[in-house]
Parts: structure tokens; C-alpha cells; sequence
């Protein structure tokens, strides 16, 4: 049940978390041609999407709290074992980066008036940078479990001696682009969607020099391309990913294959009909690539890939075959290991996550073809697609986080064959064991029901916040003739508006909740 | 002083961050629908912590994020004890910081009224709870020698345990009002600063019962020093506040939170987590803490992060320092 409770919570959480790092950093980097250019499609393009992700951001923030308290509520067992090392990056998240971001967000939400101009830039770099801190410090530390490192066993528990070395992990330095780059994928295909349907619905038929429609079209090219070079990026990073995976899990690129029986050269199964779940893989056909998988593992197409039924004794002998006699480990105490994680979850996981990837980003070259040289497609195919195809990475990025956590199964904390000996931990001994049942079905519950609840609500504001275009963030925008190049008279402003008593326009607060 | 101990203290001056800062704006949120008599008055108060409420909550998360670093042992016990009340903060905390970002963005009064009341709940409960677990950290928990809970969910919850959650709650009100006293203009302002000062000896009552009866039970000598500033602090702070000094107030409500986090840690110290069920399975200073690499780590860190957190966000308060009124809100504007 803890496992439940921390599978939805961290999944949900990681639905807000990839729009949040990218809109943050793409909204930064409009602010800038803002402010460096000062046209007004700039301003607009930042408000717009600037309100999107605030409202985006509020719900990445409150659920991460839930991520920040969890370890200790539901898993007191775990950290009490890797304290020593887990327990560092966090705090480090929180003191160099959470602070950071709320602090400058804060700024940048209510300075448009009260903050010359390049400050309050300097604001929005200095957040989004900060999210970007927050995601490499918490991959060190989901890193750690996958391949620990930096450490040394003393009296049965790890204990760190080299911080370095864990900020360093080569799984984080694979792990934190490929994420990255998985955010953008979603950042991406969210300008592509949104603002393709702005194009069509409202500039079928505007001059090419409305503002509006030059708003919606520079979103349309700045999405597809981050779209497309993101998943190039997670495709690359994700080659290297595998390489590691390979050497410090190789169960988990078994499991990814549902590959039984060691094969050399490895084919890539691509697409697999009947049942994966049996670790003896009856019954399934599978449409492969030859040799493919040895090189994702090894950069050659010839080297042999293990498979599930050769691991198994490996692992038996390394580790036992049984668990411990331990009664914290409850109905599994003295019972066989499996060491399989769940095959059809990994197998499928894989395969989503770079299917879902590749969808949205075919969507993003289709779309930067269609709108080539200043056109507008006609057709409802193409805002309904654009819109569709936003749910994809947001699906890839889940299956992604799905197959790597599943997949490292039963273990929370993985023994590495190129890790530090003898650290590891089974996920049955790592939750709380003085919390009742009763408690944990409580906050389950609880905790999906709110979710549920904001789910609905944020999926409702971003709605109707979307739909409304750019006038609804920036007063005025709409009125005929704006001013060329002027932009919104009160939000650009300078200074700091110390009207003298009565009620002079500056004198009212540029932004207020 | 030894490592351990100084990462005690540190983690003792995180909490008092996060009760000076997000007391008041748990105060603020608290006092919402008691000082605005209308619309524009409830979007002040709001806007008021506006800016900083994020960073105030963020406090919280490094007190618990350095516990686990520095002290894992105390981090899974507490946390994994104190589950339900917990629970119970983070959904407050969670409708909280949604609805203030939400509130604003629909222009429906049962819209805002929803949130209003989410606000509210969200900010009674988790000033409630906090107080609670605190003090129950503070005079001791059931733990075996294995640092798990002995005992139903509820155990925390006792009359000395109520006692510390209507301490936070009574110090947030006031602390709130003196804050709303201070950066508000014209009638709000007047209105706050009086309720401060009518409900101050009442609300401030259970902070310095928690602080005598934990003296009593577990203080040490010196204790009775800060003791004493934070009860003369509170009562300077009420005089300040009924001369209209509200700057002052707030200052003195300020010192003596502070001197009331010393009293507490300092009666705490070196244990971290006393167990009322056998002395011998306290967790101290010493066995809770982490290997001597991770806290010079940690110091590192702390050392270069702390000092740029008060700066920046010093200077968030200054870039806001500007009291604000009804005049100074701008018209609804959503789609
Ligand atoms: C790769 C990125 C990533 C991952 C894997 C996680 N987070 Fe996260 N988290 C972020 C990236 C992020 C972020 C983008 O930086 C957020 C989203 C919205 C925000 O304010 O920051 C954030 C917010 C956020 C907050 C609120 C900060 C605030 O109040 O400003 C907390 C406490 C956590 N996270 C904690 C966690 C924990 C304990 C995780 C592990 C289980 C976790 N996050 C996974
Ligand atoms: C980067 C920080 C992360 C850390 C430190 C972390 C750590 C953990 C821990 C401690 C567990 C429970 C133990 C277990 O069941 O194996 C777990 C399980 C899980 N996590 Fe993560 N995780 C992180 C990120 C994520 C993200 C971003 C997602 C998805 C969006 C995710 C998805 C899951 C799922 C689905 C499970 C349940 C798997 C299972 O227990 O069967 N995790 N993770
Ligand atoms: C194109 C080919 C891709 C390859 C070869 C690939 C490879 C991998 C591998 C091997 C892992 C597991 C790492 C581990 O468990 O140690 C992984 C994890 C992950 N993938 Fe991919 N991936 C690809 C595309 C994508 C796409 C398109 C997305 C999202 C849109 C994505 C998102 C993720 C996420 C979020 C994780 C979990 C976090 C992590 O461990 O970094 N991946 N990927």
C-alpha cells in the first residue's frame, strides 16, 4: 500500500514537474527576446504562457511537499537505513534550489511593476535555473537507490564517504538529461497543441501582420522545434542510459525485453503478441530488430545480452535465495525471492514511453510543415491532432518513471554489480513498520481523492486560461490598433510607481491575486 | 560543540524560521474572514503575503529535508509516528497553497467563497497540527528500541500535546494580525491592530502554559532565561501594538518566538526524540545523528546556502515593503 501511495503520488507529481521546468526555462528565454527586442509578441507570448505555468506551478509545488514528508510518514524503515546518504541531496534540493525558485518566483510574479526590467528577468532565469537545480539533485538521489555509490558499510548500513561521488553517479549524469529533455518534450508539444489551435481558430483568414496571429505562430515553430530536438536528446541520452542500465541492472534490461534466454547477438523487440508475463516466455511472438539491443547495451552488434532465466541463478547466488527471517518483512519473511519485476509493465513501459515520445514528436515536425511560409492548415485535423498529442509525453514521461522504478523491483535500493558491495535493500523492508494499515489506507485515500480533486480544477483553469488567448492575461491586447511595438502601457514600466496619494493608474499593484 | 550539536541547533533555527515567517501567514490566512469586510479587503490580505508565503512554506520542507540529512533516525521516527496529524497538514498545506494561486482567477463569488473557506481550513489545521507534533516532539514519544511507535495512531494526541497546538494557533493569530497590522493601510489596518491587542491575552495564554510546563518537566536551568524573554517579549509586543507601534509589535512577537524555540530546544537537547515508554530508547543527539562526513557536508552547504536565503529573501520584503490598501487593488481581469 506504500508502494501505491508513493507510485501516485510521485506519478501525479511528475505530471506537473516536466511542464513546470520547461514552460519556466521557455517563458524565461520570451521575457528575454522581450526584453532585448521589445516587441510586443514577445510580452504577449510570456504572459500567456507565464500564466499557464503558474497555474501549472502551484499544483507542482503542493504535491511536492506530500514527496518531501513521505519518506519519513511511510517509509521510516528506508530512511533510517540511507539516511546518511539519501537525506544530503534533499536537503540540498530544498536549501539551494526550492528556496530559490519560490523566492524569485514570488518576485517575478508580483515585480512586474516594482523591479526594473532587467531584474525582473532576472528573476524568471533565476527560478527556472532553480528547477532545473531541484531536478539534478533529486535524480542524484533516486540515482543513488538505482546504483549506489560513494559509500562504504558500516554496521550494516551505508554510510557516505563521498558526496562527490554521489552528485557524480553516472546513472544521474545519463538520467538528468534524458529527464530533462522529457520535459521539454512536454513543454513542447503544449505550445504546439495550444497554440495551433489558436491559429486555426481565430487566423484562418488575418493578415500575416496581425499580432495576434504572429503571437500563436512563433509559439507553433518555438514548440515544434523543442519538441523535435528534445526527443533526439532522449533518444541519445537514453542509448547511454541503457549502456548503464545493462552493466549496474541487467535484470531490468531483461525485464525491459522480457528477453528469457541470453541471446548474441540481442535483437530489439519492438512490439510483442501473447503473454509476457511468464519469465519463460511461452507463447510469445515478437517483432524484432536484429541485434539492436546489443547495441543499445554495448555500442556493437554482436555482444550477448543475458537473459531472464541466466540472470536468475546470478542473482540467487549474489544475494540469497530467500529473504532474511526478519518480521518486519511480515507474510514474505524466509519466503523465495522474486527477482523478476512485473514483465508485462517494464516490457510495455519501455515501449511506451519512446512510442508516446516519438508521437509528439512527429507531431511537432508535422506541425512546423504545415505552418511553413506563413500558412494556416484549414482543416480541423490539425488543431484537433495538435491537442491530442499533448497527452503523449506527458504519458511517455510516466511509462519512463513506471518501467525505471518497476523495473528495479524487488529491491528499493539495487545492488550493482559495479555499485559498492553489499548495499542493498528489499522495498518489503523499507516501509514504516509502526504505521498501521488503517493509516495507510487513510492518507491512500485521502491523498487520491484531493488529487483527484485539483486534477479536475487545474485541468479546468488551464482550459479555460488557454482558450482565451492572449487577452485575458494582458489588458488591452485585444482593442484594435495596439501601439506598435509599446506593448501593455502599466506592465512594462520601470518604476516603481510612487504615485503621490491619490489614485494615479501606477499606483495600483501591476499584478494582485 | 561537536558537529551533532551544532546541526541541532541549526535545525532548531529552521523551525524558528519557519514559525516567525509562515506564522504570520498562517495568521493572515486564519484572520481572512474575520478582518475583511469585503471583497477588495479580503484580495489585501491575501496580497499582503502574496509574494512570500511560498518561501515561507519552504522553510518547513528544509527543517524536514535537513532533519533527514542530519538526523535520519529522528526524521523516520517522528514523521512515521506523527502520520495521521501529518496527513492531515499536508492536505491543508496542499489546498492552501492551490487556492491561493486559484482564488483570484475566476470571477464567480461562490468560486472565491470556496477558496476563501479552503484558505481558512488551510491554515487553522497545519497551525494546529505543527503545534501539536512539536510539542509532542518536545515532551516525548512512545518508541521501542527500534524507534517505532508503540501505541494507536493517536497517541500523540494528549492535553499537554492540545495544549502546544492551541499555543501555535493563539501566537499565529496574533503574530498575523500585528503582520496585517503592519502592511496594510487605512481601516484594515486599525482593525487588525486592535483585534491584535483585544485577543492578545487570551491567545498568547497556552504559548506560556506550554513554555512553564515544559520547563517543569524537562528544562534545564538556563532555560528559565529565555523563558523569561519570550513571556516579556509577548507582553512588550501587545503594549507596542496598543501605542500603534505596530512595527515594534511585530519585532517583539518576533523576539519572543524565538526565545520560546530556545526554551523548548534547549529542554529538548540532547535528546531529540525523549520516549515516554523506556528512557533507554531515546533517541539523542548522538545516536539519531548521521557519520561525521555527511554533517561537514551538510555544514558546507549550509554555510554558503543560509546567509544568500536571508539575503535574497530579505530583499523580497524590502522590493515589497510598501504597505498596501484598498486603493492599491486592481480591477478583476480573467477570462
Ligand atoms: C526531475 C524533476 C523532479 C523529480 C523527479 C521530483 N521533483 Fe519535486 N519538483 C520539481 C522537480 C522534480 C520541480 C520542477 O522543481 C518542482 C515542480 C514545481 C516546483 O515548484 O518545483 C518540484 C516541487 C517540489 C517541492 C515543492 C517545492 C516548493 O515548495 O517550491 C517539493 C518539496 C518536492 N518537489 C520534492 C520532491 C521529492 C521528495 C521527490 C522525489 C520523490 C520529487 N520532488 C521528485
Ligand atoms: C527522483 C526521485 C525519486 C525517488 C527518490 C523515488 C523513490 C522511490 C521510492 C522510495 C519508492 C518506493 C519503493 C519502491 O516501491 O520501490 C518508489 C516507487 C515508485 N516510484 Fe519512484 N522515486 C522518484 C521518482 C519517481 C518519479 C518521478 C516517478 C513517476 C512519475 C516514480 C514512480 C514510482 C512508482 C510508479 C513507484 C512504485 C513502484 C513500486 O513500488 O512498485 N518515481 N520510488
Ligand atoms: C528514444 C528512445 C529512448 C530510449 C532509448 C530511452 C531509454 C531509457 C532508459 C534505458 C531508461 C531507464 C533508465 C534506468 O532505469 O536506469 C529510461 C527512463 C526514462 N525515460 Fe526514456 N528513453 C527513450 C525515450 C524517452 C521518451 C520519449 C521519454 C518521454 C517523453 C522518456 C522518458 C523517460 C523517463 C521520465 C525515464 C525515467 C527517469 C530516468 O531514469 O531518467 N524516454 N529511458
Amino acid at each position: 500500500m506504500a508502494r501505491w501511495q508513493f507510485g501516485i503520488t510521485t506519478v501525479y507529481h511528475f505530471l506537473m514537474v516536466p511542464l513546470t521546468i520547461s514552460l519556466a526555462l521557455l517563458v524565461a528565454g520570451m521575457q528575454t527576446a522581450w526584453v532585448r527586442t521589445g516587441r510586443a509578441k514577445y510580452l504577449a507570448m510570456t504572459k500567456f504562457w507565464g500564466k499557464l505555468m503558474l497555474v501549472n506551478f502551484a499544483m507542482g509545488v503542493v504535491t511536492g511537499i506530500v514527496q518531501e514528508f513521505q519518506f519519513g510518514m511511510a517509509w521510516s524503515a528506508y530512511s533510517r537505513f540511507v539516511g546518511d546518504v539519501f537525506g544530503a541531496p534533499l536537503a540540498m534540493e530544498g536549501l539551494v534550489a526550492f528556496f530559490v525558485e519560490s523566492t524569485f518566483l514570488g518576485l517575478w510574479i508580483f515585480g512586474w511593476d516594482r523591479l526594473p526590467r532587467r531584474v525582473h528577468l532576472a528573476c524568471a532565469w533565476a527560478f527556472s535555473l532553480a528547477t532545473m537545480a531541484s531536478a539534478y539533485f533529486i535524480l542524484a538521489a533516486n540515482s543513488w537507490m538505482q546504483h549506489p555509490v560513494g559509500v562504504e558499510l558500516v554496521d550494516g548500513r551505508p554510510r557516505l564517504t563521498s558526496i562527490w561521488a554521489v552528485l557524480t553517479n553516472n546513472t544521474v549524469l545519463a538520467a538528468f538529461p534524458h529527464t530533462i529533455a522529457g520535459a521539454f518534450a512536454v513543454g513542447g508539444s503544449f505550445l504546439v497543441g495550444i497554440a495551433s489551435w489558436h491559429l486555426w481558430r481565430r487566423h484562418r483568414d488575418t493578415p500575416a501582420e496581425n499580432q495576434d496571429r504572429q503571437v500563436w505562430r512563433a509559439s507553433v515553430k518555438v514548440g515544434g522545434w523543442v519538441g523535435v530536438v528534445a526527443y533526439a536528446a532522449l533518444a541519445l541520452s537514453g542509448d547511454l542510459q541503457s549502456k548503464l542500465m545493462f552493466e549496474q541492472q541487467p535484470m531490468k534490461m531483461a525485464a525491459a525485453e522480457a528477453l528469457c534466454h541470453s541471446e548474441r547477438p540481442a535483437s530489439f523487440s519492438v512490439f510483442a503478441v501473447g503473454d509476457v508475463t511468464r519469465p519463460d516466455c511461452e507463447n510469445v511472438k515478437s517483432l524484432t530488430v536484429p541485434a539492436l539491443l546489443s547495441f543499445l547495451a554495448k555500442s556493437d552488434f554482436t555482444s550477448e545480452i543475458k537473459g531472464i532465466q541466466d540472470l536468475l541463478p546470478e542473482y540467487r547466488a549474489k544475494y540469497g535465495t530467500n529473504y532474511p527471517d526478519d518480521p518486519r518483512l511480515g507474510e514474505l519473511s524466509g519466503k523465495p525471492i522474486d527477482y523478476v519485476p512485473a514483465l508485462p509493465v517494464t516490457y510495455w513501459g519501455f515501449r511506451l514511453m519512446i512510442g508516446f515520445g516519438g508521437v509528439a514528436a512527429g507531431m511537432g515536425l508535422l506541425a512546423l510543415w504545415a505552418i511553413r511560409r506563413g500558412r494556416v492548415p484549414a482543416g480541423r485535423w490539425f488543431p484537433a491532432l495538435g491537442l491530442l498529442t499533448i497527452a503523449t509525453p506527458f504519458l511517455g514521461n510516466s511509462f519512463g518513471w513506471v518501467f525505471t522504478e518497476m523495473g528495479r523491483q524487488p529491491f528499493v535500493v539495487v545492488p550493482n554489480p559495479s555499485g559498492v558491495d553489499g548495499v542493498w535493500m528489499y522495498t518489503a523492508q523499507a516501509v514504516s513498520s509502526g504505521v498501521t494499515v488503517g493509516e495507510m489506507l487513510t492518507s491512500l485515500v485521502a491523498l487520491t481523492t484531493v488529487y483527484g480533486v485539483l486534477a479536475g480544477v487545474e485541468f479546468y483553469l488551464l482550459r479555460r486560461y488557454a482558450r482565451a488567448g492572449v487577452a485575458a492575461v494582458l489588458p488591452g491586447w485585444d482593442r484594435p490598433e495596439p501601439e506598435p511595438g509599446g506593448g501593455d502601457p502599466d506592465a512594462g514600466d520601470t518604476g516603481g510607481g510612487d504615485g503621490a496619494g491619490d489614485r494615479k493608474p501606477d499606483d495600483v499593484l501591476a499584478f494582485a491575486y | 560543540m561537536d558537529l551533532a550539536t551544532f546541526w541541532f541547533i541549526v535545525i532548531a533555527v529552521l523551525w524558528l524560521g519557519y514559525l516567525f515567517l509562515e506564522g504570520f501567514d498562517f495568521g493572515v490566512g486564519m484572520l481572512l474572514p474575520v478582518l475583511a469586510r469585503d471583497e477588495t479587503e479580503r484580495r489585501v490580505m491575501v496580497n499582503t503575503i502574496g509574494p512570500v508565503w511560498d518561501g515561507n512554506e519552504v522553510w518547513l520542507l528544509v527543517a524536514g529535508g535537513a532533519t533527514f540529512a542530519a538526523f535520519p533516525g529522528w526524521y523516520a521516527s517522528l514523521f512515521s509516528t506523527a502520520y495521521l496529524p501529518l496527513l492531515l497538514v499536508l492536505l491543508a498545506l496542499i489546498g492552501r497553497g492551490v487556492a491561493f494561486e486559484y482564488r483570484g482567477k475566476v470571477d464567480s463569488r461562490r468560486w472565491r467563497a470556496t477558496w476563501d473557506r479552503v484558505i481558512m481550513f488551510g491554515s487553522w489545521v497545519p497551525a494546529f497540527g505543527v503545534g501539536l507534533v512539536l510539542s509532542a516532539n518536545v515532551l516525548g514519544l512512545p518508541l521501542d528500541a527500534r524507534g517505532d511507535r508503540v501505541g494507536s495512531p493517536l497517541v500523540m494526541v494528549r492535553w499537554e500535546t492540545l495544549l502546544g497546538a492551541l499555543a501555535l494557533v493563539g501566537f499565529c493569530l496574533v503574530h498575523g494580525a500585528a503582520f496585517i497590522a503592519l502592511k496594510t493601510e487605512g481601516d484594515i489596518r486599525e482593525r487588525a491592530r486592535r483585534l491584535a491587542v483585544r485577543v492578545a491575552p487570551v491567545a498568547l495564554a497556552p504559548l506560556v502554559a506550554l513554555l512553564l510546563l515544559v520547563q517543569v518537566r524537562a528544562g534545564e536551568g538556563w532555560t528559565w532565561a529565555p523563558l523569561a524573554v519570550a513571556v516579556l517579549a509577548a507582553g512588550a509586543a501587545v503594549a507596542q501594538l496598543a501605542r500603534g507601534r505596530e512595527g515594534w509589535g511585530f519585532a517583539f512577537l518576533g523576539v519572543a518566538v524565538a526565545a520560546a524555540v530556545t526554551t523548548l530546544f534547549g529542554a529538548l537537547y540532547p535528546d531529540v526524540i525523549p520516549s515516554t515508554v523506556d528512557a533507554a530508547n531515546s533517541l539523542t543527539v548522538h545516536n539519531a545523528a548521521s557519520s561525521p562526513y555527511t554533517l561537514t557536508v551538510m555544514t558546507w552547504v549550509a554555510a554558503f546556502g543560509t546567509p544568500a536565503v536571508l539575503v535574497y529573501q530579505g530583499w523580497t520584503y524590502w522590493v515589497f515593503r510598501k504597505r498596501i490598501g484598498t486603493r492599491h487593488i486592481p480591477s478583476v481581469h480573467v477570462p
